[in-house]
């Protein structure tokens, strides 16, 4: 393969028109743990797996609030990811403080991406190593964005990136067309039962390593706390997906 | 026929002493407006209760008989601002933001001891150019106990039981001498629970508003617990 011939640096283009390093940054964030969000007409909802780098260590947290109308959840380089959130927090800062108002979630978004493409086309400069997922409520509705080291991004009804994450989009690919309508508590449901799509066999869901966010049009941004979690992760043993249709 | 103010003087008498109490607006453009009013604040143990008029005016005009005087800046703490309402928005928009960013990055809302120093150093970093505000920061300490923090426009400050500032501030801090400390008062019967606390604030209100002309409308009053906050509103005179 004559890949190394291409990918030194982002100022080389490959005669595929690929560039490789950019490629190489959204491998950091396939390397990443799950995380996932989902959204209906009314919240969003969050859900990461959080990875213990030993037994002796903590859990790496995976959502971040940016405001109270916006928040993220990461995969891939957190040191990138903190980059990122602290630049996206004092951009809505400085707008509430002009603006009084909530910063556009599309816009924002906007701003990273732009950020992002800017690293990808210097000789001394690399990309960020980080995917956000971005979920936010402004005046245009309810918004699930994902960023990339690109400098693209998507806007989504429901995504998971990182780590495993495929096994999450094929449960999303089978019930998304109930989310709209769900009610919040149907839709962390539906979140956690993605996550657990996506550990691995010996692994299982506990409220130390799944990190839970929710945002609403009159709910601001808030974790779920260690109680919350297990009760909701005691009722996956009961929740099925085909119960909400029959219901409808 | 009109006589240029600076002029009136040579119309009369020297010695006329009538004349020589005419004040006379300067001709000069001041960036600041007193939109006076009256806020006070009562830290007692387990709570801290902070009352604001509504009327906001300009000399002898009324702008708002419903503008607020209290800000919540933390679960814990507010800011009540006599003076300028320009500078008290102004100001009150660099704490919030500089709250939220204090929250980002310690993970915990700033004590009110934080910003209580806070706002003295925003105060002082107009020292040159000073915000016209004359503040309260009401809240709750370490332990959940009501404390009050009394700032001058340069942001000299310190910590009291109780404090009132804007146009009513003398006719009413007496009063709360006398009651809440018992200064010159032959039965030295302190009020010890919430409610008589309240009334007795309820009544300074009711008081300023007889007298001062820039204190009227209603009263509005915050009471912060560690459970939460709660607020009252009462009509007071309009005229």
């Amino acid at each position: 393969m004559l890949k190394h011939l291409y990918d030194t640096d982002c100022v080389t283009w490959s005669p595929q028109g690929k560039l490789f390093q950019v490629e190489y940054a959204m491998e950091a964030v396939k390397q990443g743990s799950i995380c996932l969000g989902l959204k209906s007409n009314e919240n969003v909802v969050l859900c990461s797996l959080k990875r213990q780098p030993s037994e002796l260590a903590g859990y790496q947290e995976k959502q971040f609030k940016i405001d109270d109308h916006m928040a993220i959840a990461i995969a891939g380089l957190t040191a990138d990811a903190r980059v990122l959130c602290k630049y996206m927090r004092t951009e809505c800062l400085e707008y509430k403080y002009t603006y009084e108002s909530h910063h556009p979630v599309g816009r924002l978004v906007f701003k990273v991406a732009e950020k992002s493409q800017h690293k990808t086309q210097s000789g001394a400069k690399r990309p960020y190593g980080v995917g956000l997922l971005v979920a936010g409520i402004d005046p245009n509705g309810v918004h699930l964005f994902e960023t990339c080291p690109s400098g693209n991004y998507y806007e989504y009804k429901c995504q998971a990136i990182g780590s495993r994450s495929q096994a999450a989009r094929t449960y999303f690919e089978s019930w998304f067309h109930l989310f709209e309508k769900s009610t919040l508590e149907q839709l962390i449901l539906h979140g956690l039962s993605a996550l657990k799509k996506a550990i691995m066999e010996d692994e299982e869901l506990n409220e130390r390593n799944v990190e839970v966010g929710i945002l609403g049009k009159n709910q601001k941004f808030v974790h779920l706390n260690a109680q919350e979690l297990k009760d909701y992760i005691a009722k996956l043993e009961t929740f099925n997906a085909n119960t909400q249709i029959q219901q409808e | 026929m009109y006589i240029p103010v600076n002029d009136m003087l040579k119309h009369f008498k020297q010695d006329a002493p009538a004349m020589a109490n005419i004040t006379h607006k300067s001709d000069q453009w001041s960036p600041y407006h007193d939109n006076s009013g009256t806020v006070l604040a009562v830290g007692i143990p387990g709570a801290v209760i902070v009352a604001g008029d509504t009327r906001l005016s300009n000399g002898y005009n009324i702008l708002s008989r419903d503008a607020t005087k209290l800000s919540q800046l933390t679960d814990k703490c507010v800011l009540a601002t006599a003076g300028q309402y320009a500078d008290f928005i102004a100001l009150r928009k660099f704490l919030q933001q500089r709250l939220q960013l204090y929250e980002f990055q310690n993970e915990v809302q700033a004590s009110t001891e934080t910003v209580a120093h806070l706002l003295s150093r925003e105060l002082y970093s107009r020292r040159f150019f000073p915000y016209y505000t004359f503040n309260l920061l009401a809240g709750l300490d370490e332990n959940n106990h009501g404390v009050v923090y009394g700032y001058d426009a340069i942001g000299s400050y310190d910590q009291m039981t109780y404090g009132v500032q804007g146009s009513g501030q003398e006719l009413v801090v007496a009063v709360l001498d006398n009651q809440l400390k018992g200064y010159n008062k032959i039965n030295k019967t302190i009020p010890q629970t919430r409610e008589e606390i309240l009334d007795i604030i309820l009544d300074c209100f009711s008081c300023a508003a007889e007298r001062d002309i820039h204190t009227g409308d209603n009263v509005e009053i915050l009471i912060i617990t560690a459970a939460g906050t709660e607020r009252i509103v009462k009509p007071l005179r309009k005229d």
